[in-house]
Order: structure tokens, then sequence, then C-alpha cells
């Protein structure tokens, strides 16, 4: 295998991995907020107490993002020089600012919030909560920008064998920063209040910490219904965004070939490269040229508009985004069931319903997953969108030898903080929160 | 834009110079981790940075950063050519990280034994790859004409670069033994000091010989200093500083050794950086030396980040001496923590 391929994969595995996390602590930071405030105005034990137990699983999986975060800042200068040394101009502002204004800032306040418990008022502690959730939240609008900036580039010009930065504001507020940084936002929020919900159903359906548990399902899942409602927004503003600016991608992600007015949408299909044309259709008429246009007979172009040598893996984006998408009709129809149950005031008592919402759990990191997938794969073959391509832009100094190493390496150390990180989190939950359990049943709803 | 091409030049070595300060003394803990057998004290230790280290790496994150933007070609040249060199401090650091977090979250023998062991290693390979790298820059990078070096890790790992690789190790111990002279009390404390002696006397002496080796084989060096004499300054505190750190050492003053070992290092940065100026990464042709001249970004960009940098650090150093302040004082073994 040659050095571009195995450099791929190599980013791709350690993006993936990455992307596991930092969803997941950005989601549950603002649900940490709500309880640290919660403490902050009642001074009761219990907020106290909740606060500190979903502390502990942020932390943990906070020390992963981490971890695996190194890797990223590394991986371009790396593998990537040639593409370090043409884009740098404008690529690296971002990740130095991320430093600046989030990394310093989370970091920071996290230690406040491990080790300051018995130091701190309830008030300080919140808001180290707070700092937290703005700092890694802030951190996602950077990476955001310097990742849209490789699928919609602005802002700058060609000189001789670099990009150079012509308008800072042109280049950071690209035409897909903001979709891509709401869409990102939301789905870590979704991930976030899936999880918090997930682990206190495992308390109900257990028969442990009720209040504890309770309320920790009531505000995750408000968290999910609003995150979900949000992303039928900010996905549909992303989709919208993508076809005016990355047609191409467009065309992968919806498996269409042929230009057409009136492009009706595939909810299953099994797209043929080679064929150009996609098999098994399930067509609903019209539907894509309304959705991405607002018009249902807007013209929509398909992937033969564009030369071969241009065109997207379009199985894999076609798939990856479907799945998405399908994965997000799950959450829909499981927030709404518990909407109605929130509603009926059954919420605690319904096994299925508890049972569902512990196998809910993985489904957004999956969903995470798989879009990253649909909008990086939907890129290629570029690097940076009809600028420079992915084979351009590797090292040429680093042997297809030393990447395969570095990649195998990778792999067994990423897999031993899988399991490191689901082992606590396991067992942390297993222990449970501070809080005896006839403390927490004293008081039912 | 001269004037924006030296500012980033000092900006990224301030940046290098904070991480290596704050940083240093952590990886210097992890050192002396495996130094003590009692639980207790591998707790305390991990304890004493455990507000701190994670606000202190990212002061690494940041200069890559920097680097990153402000001179593209010098973070590609390094980061491919010293592949697996980084590649190790990665695996390193990752190990690190998580071994701080985990260690204390579990009971059992084999578990904390293997991340002590992870902290450990995981804090002394940077602590000596980052030395080993500054010697190879010293010594001069074989770059070809495109600013690619080919070498490989072996051709790093040359007597030189080990020996400055060495002495920043040392460094990071005394800096790292201080620390826990100060933040621990008893038994604990008194072994810090102790340690710190003996990492003292190495640090200094390979800091001699290096220097000599240094004067001897690369005069190219010595330009800037002929140019402006007043630069020879930086040695003579150097030394001095040598002399006012061994002195509190002996006197078991930690903390103010602690503080006259921050300075020192900053001042060795210091005299690297009068040494090899304008380069970043001197090349062994010196034509093809990546400089803050020709491989700077563009002015705007360096305005630009000028502008972040100025809005965004003194936030950054107001947070974080507040929150050394915070938890400033002895640390003892029940402290809240990661859990015990």
């Amino acid at each position: 295998m040659d050095a571009t391929i195995l450099a791929r994969i190599q980013f791709a595995f350690t993006a993936g991995f990455h992307f596991l996390f930092p969803p997941l602590t950005i989601g549950m930071a603002w649900i940490l907020v709500v309880f640290m405030g919660r403490w902050k105005k009642t001074g009761e034990e219990f907020w106290r107490e909740t606060a500190r137990f979903w502390t502990k699983l942020f932390t943990v999986s906070f020390a992963v993002g981490v971890a695996t975060g190194l890797t990223m800042e590394f991986q371009f200068g790396m593998n990537w020089a040639d593409y370090s040394r043409f884009v740098g101009d404008i690529f690296g502002a971002p990740l130095a600012a991320e430093g600046i204004f989030s990394f310093f800032l989370e970091s920071t306040f996290l230690g406040v919030l491990i080790f300051g418990w018995n130091r701190f008022s309830p008030k300080m502690l919140w808001f180290a909560s707070l700092m937290v959730a703005v700092g890694s939240t802030l951190s996602a609008l950077w990476i955001i920008i310097a990742n849209s900036w490789m699928q919609t580039p602005a802002g700058f010009e060609i000189m001789g064998n670099r990009a150079v930065l012509t308008d800072f504001f042109a280049a950071a507020l690209n035409p897909s920063t903001l979709p891509r940084y709401l869409h990102t936002v939301n789905a870590a929020l979704m991930t976030g209040a899936f999880f918090v919900v997930g682990v206190s159903a495992w308390y109900l359906i257990k028969k442990r910490h009720f209040r504890f548990a309770s309320e920790s399902l009531k505000l995750g899942l408000i968290v999910a219904v609003l995150a979900t409602i949000g992303q039928l927004l900010n996905g549909h503003y992303s989709a919208v965004q993508v076809t005016y600016t990355q047609p191409e991608k467009l065309a992968a992600m919806e498996g269409q070939f042929e230009t057409q007015k009136g492009a009706g949408l595939f909810l299953f299909g099994l797209p043929d490269a080679e064929a150009e044309k996609t098999h098994f259709r399930v067509e609903i008429p019209k539907a894509l040229s309304l959705l991405a246009t607002g018009d249902p007979n807007a013209e929509i172009k398909g992937l033969k508009a564009f030369p071969k040598e241009d065109r997207p893996p379009v199985l894999a984006t076609f798939a990856s985004f479907h799945i998405m998408v399908g994965l997000w009709s799950l959450f829909a129809a499981y927030v709404a069931v518990g909407l109605y149950l929130m509603k009926k005031g059954r919420l605690y008592d319904q096994p299925l319903f508890l049972k569902a919402s512990v196998a809910m759990v993985p489904l957004p990191f999956i969903a995470n997953e798989f879009g990253w997938m649909a909008a990086e794969v939907g890129r290629q073959p570029w690097a940076v969108y009809h600028v420079i391509r992915t084979k351009d832009a590797v090292s040429t100094n680093v042997s297809a030898g030393e990447i395969l190493f570095s990649l195998l390496v990778y792999a067994a150390v990423y897999g031993l903080l899988f399991f490191l990180w689901t082992y606590l989190l396991r067992k942390l939950i297993r222990k449970g929160p501070a809080l005896d359990d006839a403390q927490g049943k004293e008081v039912t709803p | 834009m001269m004037t924006l091409q030296i500012v980033w030049f000092l900006l990224v070595g301030v940046l290098l110079v904070g991480y290596a300060v704050l940083d240093g003394f952590d990886l210097g803990v992890g050192f002396w981790h495996l130094f003590t057998k009692k639980d207790e004290h591998r707790r305390v230790l991990l304890r004493s940075i455990g507000p701190f280290w994670d606000g202190n790496e990212v002061w690494l994150i940041t200069g890559g950063g920097a680097l990153f933007a402000a001179f593209p070609p010098v973070y590609a040249s390094v980061f491919s050519g010293f592949y697996l060199a980084l590649f190790l401090v990665l695996m390193a650091l990752i190990f690190r990280a998580v071994a701080i977090e985990f260690r204390s979250q579990e009971e059992g023998k084999r578990w904390r034994n293997f991340f002590d062991w992870a902290f450990s290693i995981g804090s002394l390979v940077p602590a000596l790859v980052y030395g080993v790298a500054i010697g190879n820059l010293l010594g001069g990078v074989p770059l070809d004409a495109g600013g690619d070096y080919h070498g490989g890790l072996f051709g790093l790992l040359n007597p030189y670069a080990l020996l400055i690789g060495v002495v920043g190790l040392m460094m990071f111990a005394t800096h790292g033994a201080l620390w826990i002279g100060f933040k621990t009390e008893g038994e604990l404390s008194e072994k810090a000091l102790n340690w710190a002696r003996i990492a003292f006397f190495a640090y200094a002496g390979l800091f001699v010989l290096a220097a000599v080796v240094s004067l001897a084989t690369q005069p190219q060096h010595l330009e800037n200093y002929k140019e402006m004499p007043v630069l020879w300054i930086l040695p003579v505190l150097a030394l001095a500083g040598f002399a006012v750190l061994g002195l509190l050492i002996l006197k078991r003053r930690a903390f103010h050794a602690f503080l006259a070992s921050a300075a020192l290092i900053a001042l060795l940065f210091l005299l690297v950086a009068a040494a090899i100026f304008p380069a970043l990464v001197p090349a062994v042709d010196p034509k093809l030396s990546l400089t803050a001249f020709n491989s700077s970004s563009s002015k705007l960009t360096l305005s630009w980040m000028l502008g972040i940098a100025i809005v965004g650090m003194p936030f950054v150093l107001g947070y974080t001496v507040w929150v050394y302040r915070s938890f400033a004082g002895v640390v003892k073994a029940d402290d809240e923590g990661y859990g015990h």
C-alpha cells in the first residue's frame, strides 16, 4: 500500500476515534452546568452529589478526548507536511486560537472541578463548570472553522505554492462554517443528552437512586427532545449549504448520477460508481429538489456533470449519509415516545421505554461518526475543495513503513484506551452517586 | 514585516518556555515517580500536579498551533522529519495523560503498578526527546532543497544530540524534584531534595560539557554573539543561575530553588534562541535553513495571530495564576482527587 492510502487510513482512524469523545463531553458539559446551577441555587446535598457523579463520568471521557486530541494537532505536520506548507497561512491560525481561547480554559477549569470540591464555593464550582462548557463548545468552533475552510475555502489567493490569507473574516466565516458548527454542536448535545438519559434509565431499571435517576433522566430527555428537533433544522441548513457550495458532495450523498429537474429523494439505494447509476431505489418524487432548494422543480446536478477524477466515492458517502439520517428518524421516534410518557407522568416506570433508553446510548456516537464520514469522504478527492488534492497533500519524506508501523501502534493503544474507558465508565456507573438509596427513595414524584 | 517575523520568533519561544517551565515540573515529577515505593507517596505526587498538568500541556498544543500558523514550513519539516521521535512523544503523552487520571480509580495493585509505569515512562520519554530535538537543531539538520529531512529516527540519535537530550532530562528532573520538595512535606519532601541535589549536579556538569562541546564543534552559533557582544550576558547569567540554583538546593530552600530553576530554564532557551536566530531550523547547508524570514506566514496572518495572542493570553495568564494560587500549599494524601 502506498503512503497516501496509509496516511488517510491513519487520519480516518485517529480522527474517528477522537471524535467519539468531544461530542459526548461538550453535550454533557452543559447538562453539568444545569446540575451545578441547581446546587448553587438550593445548596442541597442531593444536587451536589448529582453534579459530582456526572463530573466523574465527564472527567474519564474528557481524559481520553484530550489524550487522543494531541495526535490530531501533530498529525498534520507528521503525515501531511505538504498540506501544512500549502495551507499553513490559513489553517494554522484556528488551531492556535483553539489553544489560546479554548484548551487553556477547559483544562484549567476542569482541574478546579476535579480538585476543588472541598476548596471552593458552589458558586465558584458552578462558574468552573460553565467555563468548561464554554471552552469545549468554543473549541468546536475553531476546529470547525479549520475544517470548513477545507470544505468551502474562502478569503485567500494562491501565491506560488501556497494559499495566502487575504481576508480573515471571509476565511473564518466561510460559507459552511456556521451551518456545520450548529449541526455539530447540536449533535454534541444529542450525544450528551442520550448518554445521561441512558445511564439514568439503567438506575431506574435496577431500582436504585430513584430521585437522582429520575431528575437526570428528565433533564436529559428535555435536552434530547430539543436537540433532536433542532437537528432537523440544523441538518437541513447544512444540506442546503452543501447543495449550493459542494454540488458533487450532495450528488454523492444522495446517489444522484443524472442532472435533472425535479429530482427525487432516494430513501434507499445502492449507488454503483462503475455503472453510474443507483440500483434498488426507493424514491420520493421531486423531494430532493424541494428539500435542497425549496422548489420541487429545481435542477439538481448529478455526478455525471463532473469529471470522473473529481467525484467523491459515491457508495461510502451515500451510505454514511443515509445511516446518519436514518438514525435521526429513530431518535425522533424515541423522543416522541419520551415526550408522550413525560406528559402522562409515566416516564419512570415503563420498563420497555427504559430499556430502549439504555440501548440508545451508543447510537448518537454512531450517527456522529457517519455524519463526519459523509462530510469528509464527500469532500474527496480534495484535501481542500477544488484547491489541493489529497494525494498532493501527504508528506513525501515519511515512508509507508513508518506510517504502517505508527498505524498499528495507534490501533493497539486506542483499543486499550477504549477498553479502559468503557471499563471505568461501567465501574463508576455501577458504584453510582454518593447518595444512599434511602435518601433517593424518600422523595417520589 | 520583519518586526512581525521577529515578534513571532520570540512568541513561539515564549510558548515553548511556558511549556518547559510549567509542564517541565510535572514531567520531572513523573521522572521520580517510581523512585518511591509507597502508594501514599505516589498518590501525593500525582495529587501535587493534578490541578495543573493538563493546563500545562496546553502550552505545547498552543505552541504547536502557533508554529503551524506562524511558520508553516517549519512545522511541516520538523513534524514530518522527526516522525518517529514525535510519534514516541505522542504515545508517551497519551499514556501519561490517561495514567494520571485513571491510576487512582482502582485499588488493585497491578492496575496501579501499570499506570505508575505508564506515568513515569510517559514523562521520561518526552523529557528526553525534547532535548534531543534541540540538540539536532543546534547540530544542524540535513534538510534538502524542499525543506525535507530524510534521515529517519536513527539519524537523530547522534552523540551530540543525545548529550543535549540528557541535559534536558536532568533539567526537568531537577525542576520536578524541587516542585515535590515544596509541595509535599516530611519524608517525601526530604527525599525529593536529595533527588534534586543529585539531578542538579548531573544537570550542571553535563551543561558545562555540552557548552564546551558546542563551542568546539558548532562555531557557527557564535556569529550572533560576535555581532552583538551584549548577548554574552546570557551565558554569564546562565552560569550565575546555575550557581544560585546549586546554592539554594544545598541550603534546601525548595521553593526559591524552584523559582531559580524556572528562570534558568528560560535563560537556557534564550541562550539557544540567540545562537540560532533567525533560523528556527538551522540546516547543515546554511542556505537551506528555515528562518523567521524565509519561512513565515503572510503579514496578514501574523498580524491577526498577534491580535489573537494579545486578546487571549492575558486571560490565560490571569486564570492560570489564579489556579496556582488557589491550590497553593502543601498537598496531603487525603486531599480531594481523582478517587482513592
